[in-house]
């Protein structure tokens, strides 16, 4: 799955780059469409891969995985709309996505709605719960957007620990009651059908994303990252236009949480801190913000390097190391966070900037100058 | 009434913390346009670094003076992080401000890991004074030596901040450099320099705000940086960006207001004033107390 989606083409190779490729560029289009086909069909395939996951592809524990990395894919690409395409810092991301999450399994375990009933009023929620804070948060502007972004999600992370009510289990977080849920969602054995819905919630954050920003809004919202003042001289109200693709993006990562609580059977207040906003940023980041694929390449990749990191910490050979080395490096958040900083230095544009940073490398290769 | 100056004095104390986290913010954020996650990373070393110098350093402990050695020492590696993250990290991508902003979350990640990697992720038990567990008796309450010990050490930093700013050449270089930075560098004058001493300022004020932390909190954690970090944020919004007066209102206004609600009403419901507070305060004044006008 991961292989699939590192081959997806990034965003855009200038035409003089590749001009001997006319043929493989009139199938470009499509490639996204075939790295979905790949990715859909993967859990019918049961090859190992020594290394990269535990067992072989088809495993509970595998596709569990890659559950998880693809719905933090298509939450990073959500918060791009905000960071890479509108140019908001917001650090207050994580409370739409635990709102989905908890309002999932509130309802469910709690009030013991159906399944779809609490999804549908979960997502109404988060965007509700969006729209009326993006209305108080963007009276300001850039970094006391991002401050106040993230007290209102420190609301929500207090909520979850001091469990008002009982009814969100405080630390011990709150497991999900499976038995009003549809059969095909429960159960090791039924996974496959988790890492389905997965693919299908990126699939339609991309494509939300993707729309919005080729639409005339997106331009905007593009304007608006610009330059803002430029889109308050045409004419046009910026605070509506941010506070659509805030609500936009609030929306989309409840949406997230609904599927998030599914896959791993409950909520735990981990999902409310801040941390988790961070790594959000840290994954558009490190992806490529305001690309086509970076933001979900750097959340399916931070996923995966963040779950791998911690079995390779424990691991015997970063046991084996002297002391000073193998005990950051059994922290995931150590290596990654060195890993962002070093990004943010020496690779500005991210995993899909690579392709146009290698554009000049590989013209001087002289076996591609052949058409 | 005794419950009334207690929970005002505890409120004190813990406005007092969250004033030396947010004064150095404040400055940091006014001058250089950095909101500086790698802030409560600072707070980290300090309280570490008390705790490492109180059991391992010679000459330093838990009592008297070896107390305010250990402190010293503790400072004086907050400010030394401080200067290296600006001098290394922040002063590399100037005029830079998302970047600058992306590195002190990289390092707030980064660095949190390394405390935990290094002395585990659970809560140690910090050395205190003797006297600072004990009770001072005000106006027939019983205010833990502890509180009161961090609202004269606040009080302190206010003073000597303000004098700082007011009466030196420096002073008057970061008021300039917050109230408009690129008229400051036309006229010559290298604010890269304020930079740094503001981010050592800081440094050892979070670093202090870590020490003394530790004796208010009896416990030292990787994480407790991180969630003071927070409210110190709050505060910095409602003060204004900047200014170290406006930050001293709003700590006190934040640090009551907690206090106060969450004795009278459930526990928790004071944080959640504390939110609802800075909601009102942007609905009517985006620009916070004491602030200019926001700016993009």
């Amino acid at each position: 799955m991961t292989d699939s989606m590192v081959e997806a083409p990034p965003a855009r190779v200038p035409d003089e780059l590749t001009p001997h490729r006319r043929g493989w560029h009139g199938l470009r289009p499509y490639l996204p469409l075939v790295a979905l086909a790949v990715a859909a069909v993967l859990p019918y395939s049961t090859l190992e891969l020594p290394g990269v996951f535990e067992g072989p592809l088809n495993s509970p524990g595998t596709l569990q995985l890659l559950a998880v990395c693809l719905v933090f894919g298509g939450l990073a690409a959500g918060y791009d709309l905000l960071f890479g395409r509108t140019g908001m810092l917001s650090f207050g991301h994580a409370l739409y996505f635990a709102a989905g999450v908890y309002g999932t399994d509130i309802l469910v375990t709690r009030a013991g709605l159906p399944l779809w009933q609490a999804a549908l009023l979960t997502v109404t929620g988060g965007t509700v719960l969006a729209g009326l804070l993006g209305a108080v948060a963007l009276r300001t502007a850039g970094i006391a957007f991002a401050m106040v972004t993230l007290a209102f999600a420190q609301v929500g992370a207090i909520l979850v620990a001091r469990d008002f009510g009982g009814l969100t289990g405080g630390e011990e977080g709150l497991p999900l009651d499976v038995s009003g849920l549809p059969a095909g969602l429960v159960g090791v054995a039924n996974t496959v059908n988790l890492y389905w819905l997965a693919l299908a919630y990126l699939a339609l954050v991309v494509l939300v994303v993707h729309r919005v920003s080729g639409s005339p809004t997106g331009r905007v919202l593009a304007g608006l990252r610009d330059d803002e003042r430029r889109i308050g001289v045409l004419g046009l109200d910026p605070y509506r236009f941010k506070l659509v693709a805030f609500t936009l993006a609030g929306g989309l990562a409840a949406g997230g949480g609904v599927v998030y609580c599914l896959i791993v059977g409950g909520a735990s207040p981990h999902v409310t801190s801040s941390e988790l906003t961070l790594s959000l940023l840290v994954m558009v980041v490190l992806g490529g913000p305001g690309t086509r694929w970076g933001p979900v390449l750097g959340g399916v990749g931070y996923m995966y390097l963040d779950h791998r990191l911690t079995a390779f910490g424990s691991s015997d050979a970063v046991e084996s190391l002297p002391a000073f080395l193998s005990r950051p490096l059994s922290q995931p958040l150590f290596v990654l966070g060195t890993v962002f900083i070093l990004a943010v230095y020496f690779f500005p544009g991210g995993l899909a900037s690579l392709r146009t940073r290698l554009g000049p490398l590989t013209r001087h290769l002289p076996a591609r100058r052949t058409p | 009434m005794n419950t009334i100056v207690l929970l005002t004095l505890t409120g004190l104390g813990l406005a007092a913390l969250y004033f030396l986290v947010a004064s150095g913010l404040s400055l940091v954020f006014g001058l250089a346009d950095v909101l500086n996650f790698a802030h409560g990373l600072f707070l980290g070393v300090g309280a570490y670094g008390t705790w490492w110098a109180a059991g391992n350093l010679p000459g330093a402990g838990g009592e008297g003076l070896g107390f305010v050695f250990a402190v010293a020492f503790g400072v004086a590696a907050g400010t030394a992080v401080a200067v290296l993250v600006e001098l290394v990290l922040i002063r590399s991508l100037y005029s830079r401000t998302i970047e600058q902003v992306l590195v002190t979350v990289g390092l707030s990640l980064a660095g949190v890991a390394l405390l935990q990697a290094t002395w585990g992720a659970d809560a140690r038990p910090f050395p205190r004074p003797q006297w600072t567990r004990q009770v001072t008796g005000v106006l027939g309450a019983q205010v833990p030596n502890g509180g009161l010990l961090l609202i004269v050490a606040a009080a302190v930093v206010l003073g000597a901040l303000l004098a700082f700013l007011r009466w030196t050449r420096y002073g008057l270089i970061i008021r300039a450099g917050v109230e408009n930075r690129e008229m400051v560098t036309a006229l010559g004058i290298d604010v890269r320099k304020a930079f740094t001493l503001v981010f050592a300022i800081g440094g050892a004020a979070a670093a202090l705000a870590g020490a003394l932390g530790g004796v208010y909190f009896g416990t030292v954690s990787p994480g407790q940086g991180g969630s003071l970090l927070i409210f110190a944020f709050i505060v910095v919004v409602i003060g204004g960006m900047g200014s170290v007066v406006g930050s001293a209102y709003a700590a006190v206004a934040v640090g009551l207001l907690q206090q106060f609600v969450n004795y009278y009403g459930a526990s928790g419901v004071g944080d959640l004033c504390v939110v609802a507070l800075l909601a009102v305060v942007l609905l009517l004044r985006p620009q916070g107390i004491a602030g200019k006008v926001a700016h993009a």
